[in-house]
């Protein structure tokens, strides 16, 4: 593993150095600004049960759906394409060294974005100085879950990398991924047809994985370690499948 | 510093025998077998999609084989491949390179992935800038270098760890002459100390750089060995070429009398004023030019305007035997569908 800190740290150093990450910050933040602003909108007109971050937390998922595939649709077609990867796997380095770097370096932005979001509290804060808007409560248990979950998203990103030369290709499938991981898993549970007996164990299948549900645990201060288990392993094995993937297309190429 | 006790009976550097690969039913390389000594210089020549890439790949680890063994001084590449990539240096066809790096920066992130040390890493890229030329653009980003500091770059990067093997894929691929002498030089200051392998397009350079010449086509090896032993083992000793005005009949009856193995190998058709170009060839080694224009300046029926003894080139010895192996090819196409010999 000596090779991963070379490669999370030339992957980092290049994420700063590059363009595109401050266009991608600045749209993420500016997309990210607009919501908290129309949810203090929406605060200021009717009263709310909720604090603001919860409601700002429960979006989390157009940010995700969006943003993750186009962090990391690059990371590993890129190289593929410019042939890069060849000389990169000549080098003592292993596959999954590469993907684990690159995944690392992925993530670290991940994190480091919605860090940025921090400020929005920040500035609500200092304005309003008001303890109900700013509940710390959610908003740690939401930031807890960003980061959590973050591991399996940025890991699904990378497959979808894995799996194309083309970026384009890849930026697709990791959105569909994502959909399907995010959204597909709430609508499907709640299919009544899912309520039939012969589908309870998909039923209690689509329970575990409902990122939902997940959310609203982690915003009322419930860490259950089985929901970050799911996200840990899941991340773990999609990375594994994502060394495989590139592998299987070495061994074609 | 204690020798490792095979060292005193050396292991072929590179040694390739009976390599198979196939892709999806096509065989890119079928049964190549070879060896390269330690520190020699080889050249790897063939046509566009001979496998001379593959064969290539396969020796860095990069593609497995489908049948056969590489041993890369005596570490095998299919069961350890780690070793292996500690021992060679690689540069891919095109050189694909990041096009968002600096000069430097690249060579330094390369070194670090080799397994250099920071300490170590300073120096070594001082002096292959200066080897290679590239002190100017050290600074320079990458992507917006020209195509011959690219081309340096890749094999400042290949020989950057001194890797006792280097393996090169078309190094002097769309070089200035001035450039092509530079990796020339560079080339041959690596030997005795590394073993190196280059495949080339541009037949001269590897005629002068190369200690041995290694031909294949159809994913066989044709040819191998000194380039000066191939030109005498394709081509016969010697070609001579003759502009003449004559008939191609009276001009072989007069050179049989000369020497009896002397004969045309190729005549061109006359030009505006009537002269022919032939090409004349012979297993002989001595030299009959002044025979042959004495005969033929006192003879009435010729009129001879230039005669020249022509030294083949390594090209000759590569259209040989490329078109030689073409003929083999053909010719054991249809084996298969004959009967098998009863017993």
């Amino acid at each position: 593993m000596r090779h991963f800190l070379t490669i999370l740290g030339h992957e980092v150093r290049m994420l700063l150095v590059s363009p595109s990450t401050y266009i991608a910050a600045v749209t993420f933040l500016a997309f990210m600004g607009f919501i908290f602003a129309g949810i203090l909108a929406e605060y200021s007109t009717t009263p709310q049960e909720n604090s603001p971050a919860v409601a700002f937390f429960e979006l989390f998922w157009v940010p995700v759906i969006f943003m993750v595939p186009l962090l990391t649709m690059k990371s590993i077609s890129e190289e593929r394409r410019l042939g890069t990867l060849e000389t990169l796997l000549t080098t003592p380095v292993s596959t999954g060294e590469v993907v684990l770097g690159k995944y690392g370096a992925a993530y670290l932005l991940y994190l480091s974005l919605w860090a940025g979001t921090g400020g929005l509290f920040y500035i609500l804060h200092r304005f309003t100085r008001d303890t109900f808007l700013l509940d710390l409560g959610p908003l740690l248990g939401g930031y807890l879950f960003i980061a959590v979950s973050g591991l399996l998203f940025v890991a699904v990103g990378m497959l979808a990398s894995s799996l194309s030369r083309n970026q384009a290709v890849a930026g697709i499938l990791g959105v569909v991924a994502l959909f399907g991981l995010i959204i597909g898993t709430h609508l499907l549970g709640g299919l009544t047809t899912v309520n039939l007996e012969v589908f309870a164990p998909l039923k209690a299948g689509l329970e575990y994985a409902h990122v939902f549900q997940h959310l609203d645990d982690f915003s009322r201060g419930i860490v259950d370690t089985r929901q970050v288990l799911f996200y840990v392993s899941g991340a773990g094995l999609t990375l594994v499948l994502s060394v495989l993937g590139l592998e299987v297309k070495l061994l074609h190429s | 510093m204690q020798v490792a006790p095979n060292m005193s009976d050396s292991p072929a550097a590179i040694a390739v025998s009976h390599l198979v690969k196939n892709y999806a039913g096509v065989t890119a390389v079928s049964n190549i077998s070879f060896s390269v000594a330690q520190g020699e210089i080889l050249g790897f020549l063939g046509p566009n999609g001979a496998g001379k890439s593959t064969t290539m790949r396969i020796l860095t680890g990069f593609l497995p084989a489908t049948a056969g063994t590489v041993e890369i001084c005596g570490h095998s590449v299919a069961t350890e491949t780690a070793a292996v990539k500690r021992l060679i240096g690689y540069m891919p066809e095109n050189n694909p390179l990041p096009e968002d790096m600096r000069v430097s920066e690249y060579l330094y992130y390369r070194g670090r992935l080799k397994e250099m040390s920071r300490r170590q890493l300073g120096p070594r890229i001082d002096e292959l800038l200066e080897l290679c030329d590239l002190k100017r653009v050290r600074h320079r980003i990458i992507g917006k270098l020209s195509k011959g500091f690219r081309q340096r770059i890749g094999i400042a990067e290949a020989i950057l760890a001194e890797p006792p093997v280097i393996i090169m894929d078309e190094p002097t691929i769309g070089l200035d002459p001035h450039q092509i002498l530079i990796v020339r030089d560079l080339i041959a200051r690596l030997r005795g100390r590394m073993t190196v392998i280059i495949s080339s397009h541009i037949l001269p350079e590897i005629e002068m750089t190369c200690d041995r010449v290694l031909i294949i086509n159809q994913g066989r090896v044709v040819a191998a060995g000194e380039p000066a032993a191939l030109k005498r083992e394709l081509l016969g000793h010697a070609r001579y070429e003759v502009e003449v005005m004559a008939e191609s009949a009276d001009l072989a009856a007069v050179i049989a009398t000369i020497e009896p193995s002397l004969e045309i190998t190729a005549e061109t058709t006359p030009d505006a004023t009537g002269f022919r170009t032939f090409e004349l060839s012979t297993h002989h080694e001595s030299d009959f030019s002044e025979d042959l224009l004495r005969a033929l300046a006192s003879d009435e029926r010729f009129r001879l305007r230039a005669l020249s003894r022509a030294n083949p080139t390594l090209e000759d010895v590569f259209l040989a035997a490329t078109k030689r192996s073409w003929d083999v090819i053909d010719r054991a196409a249809p084996k298969p569908a004959t009967a098998p010999p009863q017993p």
